[in-house]
């Protein structure tokens, strides 16, 4: 905004006593340090109480390697499998017009509604002992509930909606002209995917992606339903921290958690990244020669970006 | 999750009402629909259909009776009243965090505004321990607490407090947008016209931004009902006392009572399913607000 007089003088009306500013930002760093920052420092402070030495031996110990395993395998899974559907969903959704389109965009956020509880519960009675394939897959002598399908399966179910929820607004926003173009110049389905559209919201899907693994390697609940809690062979990190918690081996519980929460700092990280990513890819559009007009305004990543 | 993800409004955005009905150039529509559809099915419908279904294997008076005993009733109090009041700290809080960040620039603003996301990023189990070793009698907190007479962990304010943790970024993610986008131009007019700063901002900001502080409201709401990981640690799981509904139906998966735990996994699943719809219809208005000032 510039400051001509009369402007500056207007803009007074807009803004408060540098008291009140002051007290509101006190006010609202107080709680960020008493509700986000403090939890994160006692993770570690907790871990290494007892010294470094007491955090790498709980570490080390083959059941925490085991849940590290479990973890990432579960991850590597439910992921790939949730950006497939989600760039699917979005496609669909996002470029074409038909019936029943609100229904299923609700369809598709209804897992972030369903407490994580009853996510791994349906799967118990589908899956499990007494559910409906549960005599079946006894006589086939496959297990998936209280063993790793069953795990992955309460994964993909929570961390469903993450990718598709990040890339239809992103779609929408950025209209069909582009892929239009492609396809009359003669490119393939595929090629004018790979080539036009999957630059376009690299960004957002980077997004979707880390958040997805965040939760995928961090779900509770619904794995804690569905896995039996097996040491060694069915226990996930977050499953771990709880068994060793409940045990009363603190410093073991927080070394794992500790794990967990480097791993939600590094998807911070990269989340603040590629939101910034986006937004200078989004202004360098904007700021474009106007022979090249844009249909649409900038679309911001998720809600969280600032401008 | 998410609610960073969840503020953004899906499906009928307005981008695709002004754009002329695509005429379907673009290849691959058969193929993405009925794989999500498929993959939907398979992943959410089928499983979801399963627990109405072993509902229906329970008469009416079972049902009743699983849904309404004692325990259970007192788990609804417990986990209906600490996430309203969990939802109305985080309107008011998550207010403040998305004015400030908005309005107002300090040292280490971009750090605070990426931290606001840690509850979406940091499982909750670790949360949950986190916060009890910081509010039981000897943690960083709860040590000058206990001389005042105040004891927060295992108790059913701990669960207000692991809720609050959960629920703030739905607010500051809804409201943050909002605000950033509210025109600078009415506030300068109410200015003119003589209003007081107060007067500014109940009359002319908060009517802009109260639609979407609202689905921060139901959001945050709705999440800590479902809520597990960050409350079982902090609440002391005390039967009638510090129990949440998510713990009674893992409490009667335990005790093999599946029909008991799917009939209270339905209640659970239709007050979802209400406040989904609630969802739902406030960021619809919250679209038609912003579509109407612009």
């Amino acid at each position: 905004m510039s400051s001509t007089p009369i402007i500056w003088r207007a803009r007074a009306g807009t803004t408060e006593p540098a008291w009140v500013k002051y007290s509101l930002i006190g006010l609202a760093l107080g709680f960020i340090f008493l509700f986000l920052v403090l939890p994160l420092a006692a993770v570690f402070t907790e871990a290494l109480r007892k010294g470094w030495s007491t955090y790498w031996e709980a570490l080390r110990e083959p059941d925490a390697w085991s849940a590290i395993r479990l973890t990432l395998i579960t991850a590597a899974v439910a992921v790939p499998l949730n950006l497939v559907f989600g760039i699917a969903a979005a496609w669909a959704i996002a470029k074409y017009e038909f019936r029943g389109k609100a229904f299923l965009t609700t369809l598709v956020d209804l897992p972030f509604s369903v407490s994580p509880v009853v996510a791994g519960l349906i799967y118990v009675l589908m899956f499990g002992a007494q559910g409906w394939f549960g005599p079946w897959l006894m006589a086939h002598d496959i297990k998936i509930v209280f063993a790793v399908p069953g795990i992955v399966l309460a994964t993909v179910f929570v961390t469903f909606p993450f990718i598709a929820r990040e890339l239809i607004p992103l779609m929408q926003a950025q209209g069909n002209e582009e892929e239009q173009a492609a396809i009359v110049l003669g490119a393939t389905g595929w090629q004018t995917f790979w080539y036009v559209t999957l630059p376009n919201i690299k960004w957002g899907l980077i997004y979707g992606v880390i958040l997805c693994n965040a939760r995928a390697m961090g779900e509770f609940g619904a794995v804690s339903v569905v896995s039996g809690h097996i040491r060694g062979q069915t226990n996930t990190l977050p499953l771990h921290v709880e068994i060793l918690y409940n045990e009363y081996q603190s410093v073991a519980a927080f070394a794992v958690a500790s794990l967990l929460a480097l791993l939600a700092l590094v998807t911070l990280v990269i989340k603040s990244v590629a939101e910034w990513l986006h937004e200078r890819d989004m202004k360098a559009i904007a700021d474009l020669p106007p022979e090249r007009p844009l249909a649409e305004p900038a679309p911001a990543l998720a809600a969280s970006a600032t401008h | 999750m998410s609610a960073a993800t969840l503020s953004t409004p899906l499906g009928a955005g307005d981008s695709t009402v002004r754009r002329r009905p695509a005429r379907r150039v673009l290849p691959g529509f058969n193929l993405t629909l009925g794989y999500t559809v498929l993959y939907l099915s398979l992943i959410v419908l089928i499983p979801l259909s399963a627990l109405v279904f072993k509902t229906f294997t329970l008469t009416w008076e079972q049902f009743w009776a699983a849904i309404s005993g004692p325990r259970v009733l007192a788990s609804y109090r417990l986990t209906f009243g600490a996430s309203l009041i969990a939802a109305l700290v985080n309107v008011f809080f998550g207010l403040l965090v998305a004015w400030v960040l908005v309005r107002y620039s300090f040292p280490g603003k971009k750090i605070v505004d990426a931290l606001v996301d840690l509850p979406f990023a940091l499982p909750t189990a670790v949360a949950g321990i986190s916060l009890t070793a910081l509010l039981a009698g000897n943690g960083w907190v709860g040590q000058y607490l206990e001389p005042l007479g105040i004891q927060l962990a295992f108790k059913p304010a701990g669960v207000v407090i692991a809720l609050i943790f959960i629920g703030l970024p739905f607010v500051v993610r809804t409201v943050q947008p909002v605000l950033e986008d509210a025109e600078k131009e009415l506030e300068e007019a109410a200015t003119c016209l003589g209003a007081t700063r107060w007067q500014t901002f109940t009359k002319v900001i908060f009517p802009t931004i109260a639609p979407a502080l609202l689905t921060g409201f139901a959001m945050a709401f709705a999440r800590a009902i479902g809520e597990y990981g960050s409350v079982i640690f902090i609440a002391g799981n005390m039967p009638m006392v510090s129990e949440i509904t998510p713990l009674i139906i893992i409490g009667k998966l335990e005790q093999y009572d599946y029909a008991g735990a799917t009939a209270v996994a339905v209640v659970m699943l239709v007050i979802s399913f209400i406040l989904l719809l609630v969802i739902n219809a406030l960021q619809a208005w919250q679209r038609r607000r912003s579509g109407a000032s612009s």
